[in-house]
């Protein structure tokens, strides 16, 4: 008797009280569900929202500095016109993609043969060399910046060092006293390599680690040599990983602000510094805002066409007999 | 009739002039773990041969080490006569078919198909003949386009098999080729293959941990055991005359009793039982001794279960204690006076009804089995 009632007494106490119950039966599947949702409609597009609803705003010498309906219709477009009209908007726009660009292929270049080395070494080296690579982040990234200002500058040893290297190489009267490098797009490029590389290396990393080494080892039991195997095998299967650490750098670097303000050449435009004036200095939100937005469209548009098309492509062609 | 055949049926490997493959006295070591120790085997062309195995044998570095994936700590192997030591894994004339199968994701069907002819000096229009011409060797030609995730296990298993084949290699590894497909599609697949094998010529070695797989599939087979060889030989030498106690319980079931030669006449030994309760003849092998230990073993289907003592043969008497009924034949597990139980296969040929069946639990039966059914093994 006392045998039964135990054990009718066990799943009850299991099932426990209502909430709990909803809990483990569809609330937790329904919160890890939610919670990117929530997360990036809070802070995401409830922000860029406002800013897209700003930048379609005319400036006023009001606080907040701009309104609706100044202009005759309610949503002023004067603000996108003027990114065409005006050579400033266009100028930035090119010199950070182009900027960004040329970083994002360095970090790339650097950092695919780090993570495809890291995916190759012993288990206890690779932890440890991948705490070296995370290691910069615990220093300010400010102080980075400025320790590379150090060296660049016109007196450094670094300077220095690299000038008589290349007097060495070059006749007498070619000679010069430093390099330049300072308040250049060059260094605005070494420092964003510096700064992002980690960003390119870990995404790798994590893709090229979970390859399955047996299809190597197929490919060069078909006749590959070590290097076909690459192209091959390799290379093709670490493209979602290439996508993914070229959006974490060439993105950011985009809209970088820092880095160019300290030691990029001041007298050309920037997309982050022409963000920051027209919000800052020239309090014209609106027009900072339609900025940020050709900004945004300008890197969203076509990575998602270009996922849309891969997708339907993938579909036809599974669907192919 | 196989009875009557000579009970030591040693093929010696010196009777082959050149054996298409040689492996000498190869061994692999990881660190002081020895994953293959000193094995020799003698393979040769066109034929299907299986390394059989219990899990961590070292079957598979066997195969690795043939297609140059691991080089041997010691020995060396020959391909066609060719000595492979230091030759890389894409030199070799040698493919392979891998466990996962290692097809590539991002190919489709017919390029996975294709990619080994990559590197094989022939025309475009060769080329894609060979891939038409093996992708309907394996009856895919209607999938050449999808992507290796797009078909089922047993077809993917089957462009595995078809890329291994199109470079036309002189020898094929297969690593548990079967091993994931399930028991229906897996004997579809077994006779497939032999039909393959036939069809192409290539030499096979396989490697499986299923008895029955490399039984059916194999010309000769070698039984692995610890990194090294047990046996080697044709399934039906394998089965019928193992020449050791872990060969002879790897491969089927198999009843063993200790045993002590007593007396030896021609080719019959008189042997000592003491749990079967005296003495059983059984054919001699090479170099015994009156008063040498050894095992005695009798497999199950050729003890035979009777109510009435045989008149011929060795016969020993017990109860049974256990019946399996199994359709085509039922198991008898048959106690003994002196303890050991003995298990009995026996076919069920008639329609019987239970109660017509030779005998059930508790019922006193004769156990009988012939001298040439009875195995001595000394190792
Ligand atoms: N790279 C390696 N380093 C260390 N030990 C290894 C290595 N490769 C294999 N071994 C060991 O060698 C032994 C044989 O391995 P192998 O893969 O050849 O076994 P197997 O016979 O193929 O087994 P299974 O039937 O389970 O596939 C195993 O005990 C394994 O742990
Ligand atoms: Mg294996």
């Amino acid at each position: 008797m006392t045998d039964t009632a135990e054990a009718d007494a066990a799943p009850a106490a299991r099932r426990g009280s209502g909430l709990a119950r909803w809990f483990n039966r569809r609330g937790w599947a329904d919160l890890t569900i939610a919670t990117p949702y929530v997360w990036l409609t809070i802070f995401f597009l409830l922000p860029f929202m406002i800013v897209t609803a700003m930048s379609f705003a005319s400036r006023t010498p009001t606080s907040p500095p701009f309104s609706f309906g100044v202009h005759d219709s309610f949503l002023n477009f004067e603000n996108f016109a003027r990114l065409f009209e005006d050579d400033l908007y266009r100028r930035a726009f090119l010199i950070s993609i182009r900027n960004a660009a040329l970083a994002t292929l360095l970090c790339l270049l650097i950092g695919y043969p780090m993570a495809l080395g890291l995916t190759r070494v012993s288990r206890s080296a690779r932890n440890i060399l991948l705490m070296l690579v995370i290691l910069p982040f615990w220093t300010s990234f400010l102080l980075r910046v400025y320790a590379w200002m150090g060296l660049m500058g016109t007196n450094s040893w670094f300077n220095r060092l690299l000038t008589s290297i290349y007097n060495g190489l070059v006749p007498d009267d070619w000679a010069i006293r430093s390099i330049q490098m300072m308040h250049t797009n060059f260094a605005v490029v070494l420092v964003t390599v510096y700064s992002y590389l980690p960003f390119m290396i870990l995404p790798l990393y994590a893709n090229l680690e979970k390859l399955d080494l047996t299809l190597d080892e197929a490919a060069m039991d078909l006749g590959s040599r070590p290097f076909r195997v690459f192209l091959d095998v390799t290379l093709p299967l670490s493209i979602p990983g290439i996508i993914a650490g070229a959006m974490l750098v060439f993105i950011p670097a985009c809209g970088e602000l820092i880095i160019p303000g300290l030691v990029g050449n001041p007298s050309q435009p920037m997309i982050g510094r022409v963000i920051s004036d027209e919000f800052s200095s020239a309090r014209d939100w609106p027009m900072a805002s339609a900025v940020s937005v050709a900004l945004l469209f300008l890197m969203v548009g076509p990575m998602m066409l270009y996922s849309h098309f891969e997708a339907k492509a993938q579909e036809k062609k599974a669907m192919e007999p | 009739m196989r009875a009557t055949a000579p009970a030591e049926p040693v093929r010696t490997s010196a009777a082959d002039p050149a054996p298409f493959i040689r492996i000498d006295g190869v061994s692999k070591y990881f660190g002081t773990f020895r994953a293959v120790e000193n094995v020799s085997l003698e393979i040769r062309k066109g034929e299907i041969f299986a390394l059989l195995g219990g899990s961590g044998c070292g079957k598979t570095t066997l195969l690795r080490m043939l297609a140059g994936f691991e080089d041997p700590t010691k020995g060396r192997i020959f391909i066609d006569g060719q000595d492979m030591t230091g030759v890389p894994a894409y030199d070799r004339p040698v493919n392979m078919m891998f466990q996962s199968y290692a097809l590539f994701p991002h190919m489709s069907v017919e390029k996975n198909v294709g990619y080994g002819l990559k590197h094989e000096r022939m025309s475009d229009a060769e080329r894609k003949d060979r891939v038409r011409e093996m992708l309907e060797l394996v009856q895919l030609s209607q999938f050449a386009h999808r992507k290796p995730h797009q078909i089922s296990g047993g077809q993917r298993q089957r462009v595995a098999l078809a890329r291994a084949l199109a470079r036309q290699p002189k020898l094929l590894l297969l690593d548990e080729p079967l091993a994931a497909l399930d028991k229906k599609l897996r004997e579809h697949t077994q006779f497939e293959l032999m039909d393959i094998q036939h069809k192409t010529g290539t030499t096979f070695i396989v490697v499986t941990h299923d008895q029955e797989e490399a039984m059916i599939l194999s010309d000769r087979m070698a039984v692995m055991d610890k990194g090294e060889v047990r046996q080697v030989g044709s399934p039906t030498e394998i089965y019928e005359y193992p020449t050791n106690r872990f060969v002879a319980g790897f491969i089927g079931s198999i009843n063993f009793a200790e045993a002590t030669v007593a007396s030896i006449s021609g080719d019959l030994a008189e042997v000592e039982v003491p749990s079967f309760g005296g003495r059983m003849t059984a054919r001699a092998v090479p170099g015994l001794a009156p008063g040498q230990a050894l095992t005695l073993a009798v497999r199950p289907e050729k003890l035979a279960i009777s109510r009435e003592r045989p008149a011929a043969g060795n016969a020993v008497r017990g109860v049974v204690s256990d019946v399996g009924y199994f359709g085509k034949d039922s198991l008898y597990k048959v106690r003994l006076p002196s303890g050991a139980v003995l298990s009995a296969h026996s076919a069920n040929a008639r329609r019987a009804a239970e109660a017509e069946r030779v005998a059930t639990w508790e019922d006193e039966v004769w156990l009988c089995f012939d001298p040439t059914a009875a195995i001595l093994l000394t190792g």
